[in-house]
């Protein structure tokens, strides 16, 4: 038994050097380990897009924390993604402003158009679809975010026209 | 003392680039630090504390003397926490000062860390915030390379670092003490006080939490005075504050104005009132976790006791408003979905309640529902209530649903008798 679980469990992958020169910066930042932890599970993402049972083990290696805690910190947040994502994650805030200018009805729009619902990826790895608390714009609403843009003020036209943009991104 | 009438937006012009730090110094900038350098640490805690600056992080507790508790200087790291996670639902108030003018903000840790002697201070933003990230990130460079933040800061024996920390979500991380568990890199399930986080916080050592248009706040009382400062308010408030309104109003946004300033001056002179063909039917006065306020109650101050005697909370005093074509229900069930879904899961009634009265007021939603989930939910709302929990976030989410039970009751036993009649959602 305990071979077959030592055969199949992930191994620690290697920190790629950028990867390891911005936990050290973090480290400046934090007196703690632990606190450089959720820093380093950020810095990981940001190169791979999402935090692979490698790299958390690896993470969890190069600070000497408990790999078990450090799960249970990647799990907690939603902005830590233990699963891939699609190239682009549509953050859809449904929260109560956008609900009350219609944004179930948009993100019904959006749910036919990709063939995708919250926590799901298109086939062609563009696309994931999640919900987002409350974006804070609440006098733009319905408003969505993907990556470093929010788009304000959406109707279906405009969502079309979101999708088309980023995808001639790609 | 003169002063500005609007200390908080006045360098603010949307579509325009955040001030430098020459321009921020220009329009009167970081006067506050050299003021507070000068002074006793007490005397600068005194003035926030007489000028009545009360925290604009929802709760409305006085500044000054919530930094009162810390203890003296032992020679140990001492922190101030900026909370900048900004998510109860209908606030954006905090998004607006971080992006556009974010040397106020960092000029407000500077000199709020002279006051409570703090040696370290965080800024906790909320993830998405990416513009007022990039704006922060300019200015806190900005500040280290004038001398205003690292050692000996402007030639005194201060000292101090400013860390910009983002976030990596959830709604629970704004409150405090789930803020510091998470800026230890822990978990955020909030933590048991006392001890309070003034005496034992971040990393067990002192740690003030302010949002972050409290700390807006604190350069304009150093620099132009109390007095100048009680002259703001009206009312008998003293100061401004930022307040908005989202929903189907003519002009919905955010605006600075007098603490004390009514909700009906807001909603019509600031917001231009409802659209055409849609009447307020009832309106949360200050985010999701607060009780519904009627039409009648719009002639109220935004001042928090005031509220609180109309059945409610001030909280962020940005309202949103629920008009008369859109389903009370189904507001209430979008409500409790958001809490259910941001609950950390630590205790009872908020883990396993509020999934359930969120399944109760989808089934009312959607014409499934019965007597008996009503009175259910009337149940909820005693198990949530202050005390049953461990934190303020199921008592938040039971005020909108016991309120809403109050005043629209006749909606929730029509839904159960025929369904909902709204077409719009
Ligand atoms: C669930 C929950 C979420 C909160 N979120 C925020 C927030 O995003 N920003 C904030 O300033 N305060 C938030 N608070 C209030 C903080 O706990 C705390 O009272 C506040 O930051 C204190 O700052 P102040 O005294 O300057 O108002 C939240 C409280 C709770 C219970
Ligand atoms: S009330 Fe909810 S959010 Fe607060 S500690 Fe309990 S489970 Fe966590």
């Amino acid at each position: 038994m305990s071979n077959i679980i030592a055969s199949t469990a992930p191994k620690a992958r290697a920190l790629t050097p950028e990867e390891i020169h911005e936990i050290e910066h973090e480290k400046t930042h934090y007196p703690y380990a632990q606190a450089v932890g959720l820093e380093a599970l950020k810095i990981v993402q940001k190169y791979q897009g999402w935090v692979s049972d490698e790299s958390l083990l690896a993470v969890a290696e190069y600070l000497d924390l408990a790999p078990d805690e450090l799960e249970g910190v990647a799990t907690f947040f939603n902005m830590i993604f233990r699963r891939p994502v699609g190239r682009h994650v549509i953050q859809f805030c449904d929260s109560v402003a956008c609900w009350m200018l219609g944004c179930d009805s948009l993100k019904g729009h959006i749910t036919s158009t990709l063939g995708i619902e919250y926590g799901e990826t298109t086939a062609d790895n563009m696309f994931t679809l999640i919900p987002v608390p409350c974006l804070g714009d609440c006098d733009k609403a319905p408003v969505l975010q993907v990556g470093d843009v929010v788009y304000r003020n959406l109707t279906p036209e405009k969502i079309d026209q979101i999708i088309a943009d980023l995808r001639a991104q790609a | 003392m003169n002063g500005p009438k609007l200390p908080l937006t006045k360098n603010i012009e949307i579509g325009r680039a955040p001030f430098t730090l020459a321009q921020y110094q220009a329009a009167g900038g970081y006067v506050s630090v050299t003021k507070a350098l000068a002074m006793e640490p007490k005397a600068v805690r005194e003035q926030v504390k007489d000028s009545g600056l009360g925290g604009r992080g929802g709760a409305g507790f006085n500044t000054g003397l919530k930094w009162s508790f810390v203890p003296e200087p032992d020679g140990g790291p001492r922190y101030l926490v900026v909370n900048g996670d900004e998510m109860e639902p209908g606030t954006f108030k905090d998004r607006l000062l971080m992006e556009y003018d974010p040397h106020l903000l960092v000029e407000g840790v500077i000199t709020s860390s002279i006051a409570i002697q703090a040696s370290q201070a965080y800024i906790f933003l909320r993830g998405e915030y990416k513009a007022a990230e990039k704006a922060l990130q300019q200015a806190i460079k900005e500040a280290y390379e004038a001398g205003f933040l690292g050692k000996n800061i402007q030639g005194s024996n201060f000292s101090l670092d400013l860390c910009l920390h983002t976030s990596a979500g959830r709604y629970i991380c704004g409150e405090e003490t789930a803020l510091i568990n998470a800026l230890e890199g822990k978990r955020a399930n909030p933590r048991f006080k006392p001890p309070f986080p003034q005496v034992s916080g971040l990393w067990g050592r002192p740690t003030v939490v302010n949002n972050v248009e409290t700390i807006c706040n604190v350069p304009g009382i150093i620099s132009y005075g109390v007095e100048w400062f009680k002259s703001l308010g009206i009312n008998g408030q003293t100061g401004t504050r930022i307040s908005g309104v989202s929903g189907r109003v003519k002009n919905p946004g955010c605006w600075e104005m007098p603490v004390g300033t009514t909700f009906r001056t807001l909603f019509e002179d600031f917001a231009g009132g409802m659209l055409d063909g849609y009447e307020m039917k009832a309106f949360l006065p200050g985010g999701g976790s607060t009780d519904f306020l009627l039409p009648e109650h719009l002639d109220l101050p935004m001042i928090p006791g005031d509220v609180a005697k109309a059945g409610s909370r001030l909280g962020t005093s940005l309202i949103m408003v629920l008009d008369d074509k859109t389903c009370p229900i189904g507001c209430i069930e979008n409500l409790m979905k958001f809490f259910a879904h941001e609950s950390c899961g630590w205790c009872t009634p908020c883990r396993d309640g509020l999934p359930w009265t969120e399944h109760m007021m989808h089934k009312l939603e959607t014409g499934t529902g019965s007597m008996e989930d009503i009175e259910r939910l009337e149940e909820m709302t005693r198990y949530m209530a202050p005390g049953n929990t461990f934190c303020a976030l199921a008592p938040g989410a039971a005020e909108p649903l016991q309120s809403g039970l109050k005043h629209f009751r006749d909606e929730f036993i029509e839904h159960v008798q025929h369904g909902c009649k709204y077409k719009q959602h």
